[in-house]
């Protein structure tokens, strides 16, 4: 759990209220993009971000996001772990 | 994958394990001890054991492993309380995966969902509070685990929780601080240290400015890491080369991520909702004044520890395991009487097996069960850093 994800922000869902739509190696779901929106030059589609327990936690350039994406990658069992849960739903 | 093969290159891994070899080589040879240092965090512990570094580096250097794992320090005492709040009848309570495992005195909170708890696991605290919306009736629960990482995601949905006027979302939190186990471990007599490996990820969060203490207290260099085997590599040449020129200095080779100030509003956030606990029990360490967080007053409505009986009881640990060593690191995860044998990730007895982060899962998983699998074996084809 205590890892970060690289994802793209693929689409800026509502500013205000600080969600975004991220993708992970193919598989989409929403985080919060609250915590990176002072970044120098803005949040916009298309940054990649370190995406830890469904927030964002810091801006990377793309040439670090793809390093660390396919480093983790492989680690296996872990990037797997890390995906189905990113990927899951919580039963309400 | 273009941008990928220079942090693998097996090339610059060997250029790297040879400036160490040729800077630690002189200190060793004055002092007559090889040079320890510590990686804090749990995430460097997997990426070492992972591609082997620990054989790749020359004997001079002594890589220990930390209590940064924020699974493996949370007592058993502190599970337990976790169990009594999920039995309560009406509770709804979550938890990220890695915790669910992890064993108390009379067992996990996987074990009290077979008995009948409302148990789920989510993957971000926003799921906890989205069932919470979806579920007015009952009280749901949020396992809050982690270093300053993790802590920002709990202190966000709670601001969430308030600005939406929800009332039965309630936070246990267990989120806990770097800074005061790493000074813990300095004034440990049992452990010399030569400097460490700072935490990748947490720094992101705090910058590095709150580590100025271990050079400035201690006399001990310290150099933020990032994940890549390379990266490991390259703190661990700046932290032999700080040693060589009688530097002693917090460096950062974590550049691509971890800025000095760390991040301004992540810190702003957890200065809102928390506040330092007097004190706080972690696995092997003991008691550690203000190194956790608690909800502050203007939370107060949201902290299950205040709404729920918690037993609030102190567990000891199982008298086979040795996790607290483990995460001091006076010992190796191999030394443990139980490693490998009673202890195995299928079953655990120790916080430091469940997590993929632990030291003992990271041994175990990447085959070092024994010594002889754990010292240089460099005579052989150096291995592929990949």
């Amino acid at each position: 759990m205590c890892l970060g994800i690289p994802g793209q922000l693929v689409e800026i869902i509502d500013v205000e209220q600080h969600r975004g739509m991220a993708d992970i190696d193919g598989v989409r779901r929403e985080i919060n993009i609250g915590l990176v929106l002072n970044e120098p030059g803005g949040l916009k589609v298309g940054d990649w971000v370190l995406i830890h327990v469904g927030f964002a936690m810091s801006v990377l350039d793309e040439e670090e996001a793809e390093r660390t994406l396919s480093f983790i990658k492989l680690m296996g069992e872990v990037w797997d772990d890390e995906k189905a849960q990113f990927s899951q739903e919580a039963p309400l | 994958m273009k941008f990928v093969d220079e942090y693998r290159d097996p090339a610059a891994a060997r250029a790297a394990v040879a400036q160490i070899e040729a800077l630690a080589g002189p200190l060793t040879e004055r002092s007559g001890q090889h040079l320890k240092f510590m990686e804090v965090c749990g995430g460097h512990t997997h990426t070492i054991y992972k591609h082997g570094i620990e054989n790749l580096l020359p004997e001079s250097v002594e890589l220990v492993h930390g209590p940064g794992c924020p699974v493996c320090v949370i007592p058993m005492g502190r599970v337990e309380d976790a169990i009594a709040v999920a039995e309560t009848p009406g509770v709804i309570f979550t938890s990220f995966g890695d915790m669910m495992r992890v064993p108390g005195a009379d067992g996990n909170l996987l074990e009290a969902k077979a008995r009948g708890a409302d148990v789920r696991m989510v993957y971000s605290p926003l799921d906890a509070l989205r069932i919470a919306e979806a579920n007015p009736d009952r009280q749901v629960v949020f396992f809050a685990v982690g270093f300053e990482t993790t802590a920002p995601s709990t202190a966000v949905t709670l601001l969430k929780a308030k600005e939406r006027g929800v009332t039965n979302f309630l936070v246990f939190c267990n989120h806990v601080t770097i800074v005061p186990p790493v000074k813990a471990i300095l004034e440990s007599p049992d452990l010399r240290l030569d400097g460490f490996l700072g935490p990748g990820h947490v720094s992101t969060v705090i910058g590095n400015r709150p580590y100025r203490f271990v050079p400035a207290v201690y006399g001990k260099p310290l150099v933020t890491a990032g994940f890549e085997p390379l990266d490991i590599l390259q703190a661990i040449v700046m932290l032999v080369r700080q040693l060589n020129d009688g530097r002693c200095e917090v460096e950062n080779q974590y550049t691509r991520a971890v800025h000095d100030e760390g991040n301004p509003r992540a810190l702003a956030i957890l200065a809102e909702v928390f506040e330092l606990r007097p004190h706080f029990e972690w696995r092997g360490l003991g008691f550690i004044s203000q190194s956790a967080l608690k909800l502050n007053d203007a939370f107060a409505d949201y902290d299950a520890e205040l709404r729920f009986n918690v037993p609030g009881v102190r567990v000891a640990d199982p008298k086979a395991c040795q996790c607290g060593e483990v995460l001091k690191g006076v010992i190796k995860p191999w030394e443990c009487k139980v490693f490998g044998t009673a202890c195995t990730p299928e079953t655990p007895i120790g916080t430091c097996m469940v997590s993929s982060e632990g030291a003992c899962a990271a041994y175990y998983n990447y085959g070092r069960f024994t010594r002889a699998a754990t010292i240089p074996v460099r005579a052989a084809e150096p291995e592929p850093v990949a």
